[in-house]
């Protein structure tokens, strides 16, 4: 083929795109669009794809009610792979190309912080369902959360601990590399020694360390009476193998929001009966709005919804729910919407959006109990 | 005894133990660099695969009703099946190269394409058994232990020496004293000169690949039989290690990888005894970085020709 011929065939197609992806995704006039990057392949699809499970539901029922000022919500999703630099891309994309008025995205708080500088310089609100991290709201006018922060949870963790178990003698192992990890680590001991108790151990791992043994003799070896380990579940299942080797008992094991994942209960289940952690939601929380969730999207899935369906769906509802209070669907009037929030009646809890764009709303505490996850306690954050 | 110097020694049996797992891992680079001086980067994501085949191999021998059985059978099977996938790798991936590439990019060709089998690999694990992790079924129930005096000592822990040692002897033995070995050697200090001599280097080369690859397969199964899941990206850090033990111990050469492993597994171990605990990864390549300076061919390592 000569070059010239090449030249022009690829000239055509690329216009023939430029021409499709200009029709076919910029916001009809009849349509409100609204676009989603989230972590759909990679490492952490699992994240991606139930958090879309519940977007789904969310979306379906707006639609069914309506949709919002008479005109229908489309979401487009946008895959990040699990990489921030592709989230920055992504969002750049659905802003730019698709013209959304407003984001949903990501569950990890790295993603979340990538794309929420995109969001704030362009000034587009968005919602995160899951990213806990405290730096991903802060000094961003446009960026806002349903879900607790770690800084919340770990102080909560350490009250349950301190207060309802009234346990005094801790030991802490965290990743030390993960910000999650060590930043919910670091809340804990504060909270903890603040209220009176004492830290025998803190122990940090590099990220993807599998062999916890001498961790886990350190921590024996000074008996504490309890053990917060705010860790993923992929990590927590080593851990609970190992303890039973180092003669630890699972239900001294404490834990964060990571811990929740049907992978916990298939790999250490049994190891873990008795062990709390703190969590966005149980599929048995005693709230009206969180059972007729649970209800309709087992009806539509034909599965229980994991924490982060229920957040999904929770960030998208409170998008949906702004975007109806807002004067007009522009993303200035949906930010401001967004910010006045109150007492906004989510799958996981009643939350109201405070000056830093936080979610106050109570944290469930969840026992692992004959194998599975059974709601225990709620507290609310302080 | 005073309670540290129980941790000590508790900390040291697992660092052993650790280290002999890393030792089986690192063999496959070192051979393989012994004979063709490539670095088969591909290698971890062999190890990757083998810890899933056995996973499948396990579960269909009966998993935790026939415990022994399911153990030993799942162990061989998933070596021979990871003999096989490496002899594959070599076959598709690096042979056409080597019969092509003679010029002076004859060692940086199959490099990147050990990378690229190295990529597409774990990215066909995460299609193939998704991201989430898969839990092993305990053959070894957790907490089951050996006494030895005041200690304990976990059978998991004990399986995964003797069968490291077991096996490089054995490893020791067939390059020292069969016409295989004999083979292998011939061609590492000169590969022309050993077709000259009637060797079939080819099937030499795929036998190395296989030998490794196998050890691998021993290796992913004993790992997660003792603390793991099986996880696509599993590969990357423990062949990491595999490698730098490879390096430390003298690329080359077999007793070299072992020291190299026991090496970075007892440190590993040690360094989580102290509050340095979250940066063994900064120390153990210190130490790397340090031993090559010291000794530019590694601890055991020569700059004679022979490397095997």
């Amino acid at each position: 083929m000569s070059l010239s011929r090449r030249l022009f065939i690829s000239a055509t197609v690329v216009t023939a795109l430029a021409i499709a992806s200009g029709t076919g995704c910029k916001s009809k006039s009849d349509e409100i669009v609204v676009g989603a990057y989230l972590s759909l392949s990679g490492p952490d699809s699992t994240f991606g794809t139930d958090t879309r499970e519940g977007v789904e539901l969310a979306l379906e029922e707006v639609n069914a009610a309506g949709g919002i000022k008479g005109k229908k919500v489309k979401v487009l999703y946008e895959d990040d792979k699990s990489t921030t630099q592709e989230a920055t891309n992504k969002v750049q994309q659905l802003i730019d190309r698709d013209g959304a008025v407003a984001i949903l995205g990501e569950v990890a708080s790295s993603r979340s912080m990538a794309g929420g500088l995109v969001c704030n310089k362009k000034k587009v609100p968005m919602v995160t369902p899951s990213s806990t991290a405290v730096e991903v709201t802060k000094g961003r006018d446009y960026v806002f959360r349903v879900c607790f922060t770690d800084a919340q949870q770990g102080d909560v963790a350490a009250r349950f601990v301190h207060d309802t178990l009234k346990k005094t003698k801790v030991a802490v192992l965290y990743v030390a590399q993960d910000t999650y990890s060590s930043g919910l680590a670091e809340t804990f001991k504060a909270s903890f020694t603040k209220l009176g108790g004492q830290i025998v151990v803190d122990k940090g791992y590099p990220k993807g360390e599998t062999n916890f043994t001498t961790f886990l003799n350190d921590i024996k070896a000074q008996n504490p009476e309890s053990i917060f380990v705010p860790v993923y579940y992929n990590d927590m299942v080593q851990i609970a193998r190992q303890a039973k080797g180092a003669g630890i008992e699972g239900s001294a094991f404490v834990g964060g929001d990571g811990w929740d994942s049907s992978n916990l209960i298939e790999g250490a289940g049994d190891l873990l009966e008795g062990a709390y952690f703190t969590n966005h939601y149980a599929p048995d929380v005693p709230w009206q709005n969180s059972q007729t969730f649970v209800a309709s999207f087992k009806k539509k899935t034909g599965h229980d919804p994991s924490s982060l369906s229920a957040q999904g769906y929770d960030a998208a509802k409170l998008l949906f729910d702004a975007m109806g209070r807002a004067s007009e669907v522009t993303p200035q009037k949906i930010q401001e919407a967004l910010a006045a929030t109150k007492d906004f009646a989510g799958a996981t809890g009643t939350l109201t959006i405070d000056k830093d764009h936080n979610a106050n709303k109570p944290i469930v505490v969840v026992q692992v109990k004959n194998k599975k996850f059974a709601y225990s306690t709620q507290l609310l954050s302080q | 005894m005073p309670s540290w110097l129980h941790q000590l020694i508790d900390a040291l049996v697992t660092g052993v133990a650790q280290g002999a797992m890393i030792a089986l891992v690192a063999l496959g680079y070192s051979m393989v660099y012994g004979v063709l001086k490539l670095i088969n980067f591909a290698h971890s994501e062999v190890f990757m695969l083998s810890a899933y085949l056995g996973l499948f191999a396990i579960m269909a021998l009966g998993g935790e009703a026939h415990p022994f059985l399911a153990g030993v059978g799942g162990t061989l099977l998933a070596m021979f099946a990871a003999a096989i996938i490496g002899m594959t790798v070599e076959r598709i991936g690096y042979r056409p190269l080597r019969k092509k590439g003679k010029g002076p990019l004859a060692r940086v060709t199959p490099l990147v394409t050990a990378l690229g089998v190295s990529v597409f690999l774990q990215n066909l694990a995460q299609l193939l058994f998704t991201a989430a992790p898969k839990p092993y079924p305990q053959l070894i129930p957790a907490g089951s232990s050996v006494a030895l005096g005041s200690f304990h000592l976990a059978k998991s822990r004990l399986i995964i020496f003797v069968a490291a040692i077991v096996v490089m002897l054995l490893l020791n033995w067939i390059v020292k004293k069969t016409w295989f070995g004999k083979a292998m050697r011939a061609l590492s200090s000169n590969e022309e000169a050993a077709r000259l001599m009637g060797i079939n280097t080819s099937r030499v080369i795929s036998t190395t690949f296989a030998l490794g690859s196998g050890l691998a397969a021993l290796g992913a199964v004993l790992f997660c039989l003792d603390q793991s899941q099986a996880t696509p990206t599993m590969g990357t850090k423990i062949g990491t290690y595999a490698f730098v033990a490879a390096v430390l111990g003298g690329i080359g050469n077999i007793t070299g990888a072992l020291l190299g492993g026991l090496l970075i597994g007892v440190l590993g171990e040690m360094l989580k005894l102290t509050s340095y605990s979250g940066g063994v990864e900064v120390i153990v390549f210190l130490v790397l970085i340090a031993v090559l300076l010291w000794r530019p061919a590694g601890l055991l390592g020569s700059t004679r020709a022979e490397k095997v």
